[in-house]
């Protein structure tokens, strides 16, 4: 069976750094900050005391009125990750001007939105509800409001999208996972377009006690905020949670082109592997990460030197950082020093399950532009590489293909490699 | 008996994002005022926590429009 081609013809995003991809970019070009102290709840008792943060605020500042997105009614009933996952669909229907109006349209166009912890929020204040007053008081949208594939299912009914409707589980892969199996769903013929990417709302106190538990997140700069994702760094001591929503549209290459849609680039790869090692550690040799990008270039059949830049999983914990390094200079061998690879979690965070999908939009803008986006706070590398990490300020540089790593509990890996349309 | 149709008004404005004007007597959940299943079992809670009231579920099938909702709560509260 012949695979068709996939392109992504719009972006949609809610981030730290702002909402909509015009905005969102120039932000981490100029190499800005999400981070912030966390001050709607008791943080003073927890180890990691900050969070990178939405900015609420006007849409045509380029911040988020969760009303313009979805109604106030439907909000109530469910958790911020179906709001923002809403925002950043109809944000990357509208720019990629699709619309499904026929019947066989809409049949022909699905939605893959997933969630790495989905509903945790709504599930911690619900489970109080029960203590405190009991069952009786537990609402009739309790559990459609926190399930991860809502974020789907709200989507298809707001837009009319009756093709396949299906979801992602796969921890911080999750976005990455989503728009690699959109993106098979229509190279298969299931489907002509996907609406595709990740949402996540974890910035609560359940969620921070955990991760910090888990010894995930940084704990050591809880009075400089700004400086707690640095990636590579010497001094970097775990991940900032991060919070908002990544969605792209895929779309059948030949489908584009006869509505003359604007093409970001094309899902040329898609790799997939597991660890088979540890619940939340990475393989020390970092074989997992190594065979999800092996896979994904032998499925695009390009040679590693090919790819002009890497968007790195990249989260800033002290073990991960430099096994992912590592697998990228094994694969890479002597094209290394061509190559650049940055991570935007050092300006964004760590969005969890939307991490793979904004850090798509992000490899995509890179290739637009022609310049790689920065790792803010790299101050001093930890270990010595030929890779360029573009510490501090972007680096402009000729971008035809883009490599994009996810990983995630679990021993889970996923990559994404895009590359220009000419 | 206005006092318990506000506060019943009050909360069917917030639950179902509607107009005030559109809640009157006759008015069915349902039918006029965009409700679903799942929206009808929250309002009964809603009121059941705003009059400290039980509504156990055969009564709460009877509770169909806003003069529903006042008549029952009106009796309920006596």
């Amino acid at each position: 069976m012949t695979l068709r081609r996939v392109v992504v013809t719009g972006l949609g995003i809610v981030s730290p750094l702002g909402v909509g991809h015009e905005t969102v970019w120039a932000n981490i070009l100029a190499s800005k900050s999400g981070a912030q102290r966390v001050t709607d709840f008791q943080v003073d008792d927890l180890p990691c005391q900050i969070a990178c943060r939405i900015p609420m605020g006007d849409t045509s500042e380029g911040k988020f009125n969760p009303d313009d997105w979805m109604e106030a009614k439907e909000q109530r009933k469910v958790d911020p990750f179906i709001v923002y996952a809403m925002a950043a669909a109809t944000q990357a229907l509208r720019d990629s001007g699709y619309e499904a109006r026929t019947l066989e349209q809409q049949e022909r166009a699905g939605v893959l939105i997933g969630s790495g912890i989905g509903g945790i929020g709504g599930i911690y204040d619900a489970s109080i509800v029960l203590n405190e007053k009991g069952p009786r008081r537990i609402s009739p949208f309790f559990i459609p409001g926190r399930l991860i594939n809502l974020a789907s299912g709200y989507v298809s009914i707001e837009h009319g999208l009756k093709g396949p409707n299906h979801s992602v589980v796969t921890a911080c892969s999750t976005g990455a996972h989503a728009i690699g199996d959109a993106a098979r769903l229509i190279a298969l013929d299931d489907a002509d377009v996907m609406v595709a990417g990740g949402a996540e709302s974890p910035v609560n106190r359940l969620s921070l006690a955990g991760f910090a538990a888990c010894r995930a997140l940084s704990t050591g700069f809880n009075d400089a905020p700004e400086k707690g994702s640095r990636p590579y760094d010497k001094d970097r001591d775990g991940f900032v949670m991060g919070e908002g929503a990544g969605v792209v549209i895929l779309e059948e290459y030949e489908h584009a082109k006869a509505r003359g849609a604007h093409i970001y680039g094309e899902v040329i790869g898609y790799g997939l592997s597991g660890d088979a090692h540890h619940i939340t550690a990475p393989a020390e040799d970092g074989n997992g990460g190594f065979r999800s990008m092996s896979a994904a270039i032998k499925r695009a059949g390009i040679a590693p030197a090919e790819i002009d830049y890497i968007n790195a999983h990249g989260t800033s914990t002290p073990l991960g950082d430099e096994i992912e390094l590592g697998a990228v200079t094994r694969l890479l061998g002597d094209a290394a020093s061509n190559a650049v690879m940055s991570s935007t979690k050092s300006a964004v965070g760590h969005l969890l399950g939307a991490a793979g999908a904004v850090e798509a939009i992000f490899s995509l803008l890179a290739m637009r532009d022609n310049t790689a986006p920065p790792t803010i706070n790299l101050d001093n590398p930890s270990v010595e590489t030929a890779i360029n990490l573009a510490p501090h300020k972007p680096v402009a540089k000729e971008i035809n293909v883009a490599l994009s790593n996810s990983f995630g509990f679990g021993g889970t890996n996923a990559s994404l490699i895009f590359r220009k349309v000419k | 008996m206005s006092d318990i149709a506000d506060r019943v008004r009050k909360i069917v404005v917030e639950h179902l994002n509607v107009e005030a004007e559109k809640v009157t007597e006759k008015a069915s959940f349902m039918d006029d005022l965009g409700a679903d299943s799942l929206d009808q079992v929250e309002l009964v809670m809603a009121f059941e926590e705003e009059f400290g009231v039980e509504i156990p579920d055969d009564a709460a099938e009877s509770i169909q429009t806003f003069g529903d909702a006042v008549a029952f709560l009106s009796k309920a509260t006596e």
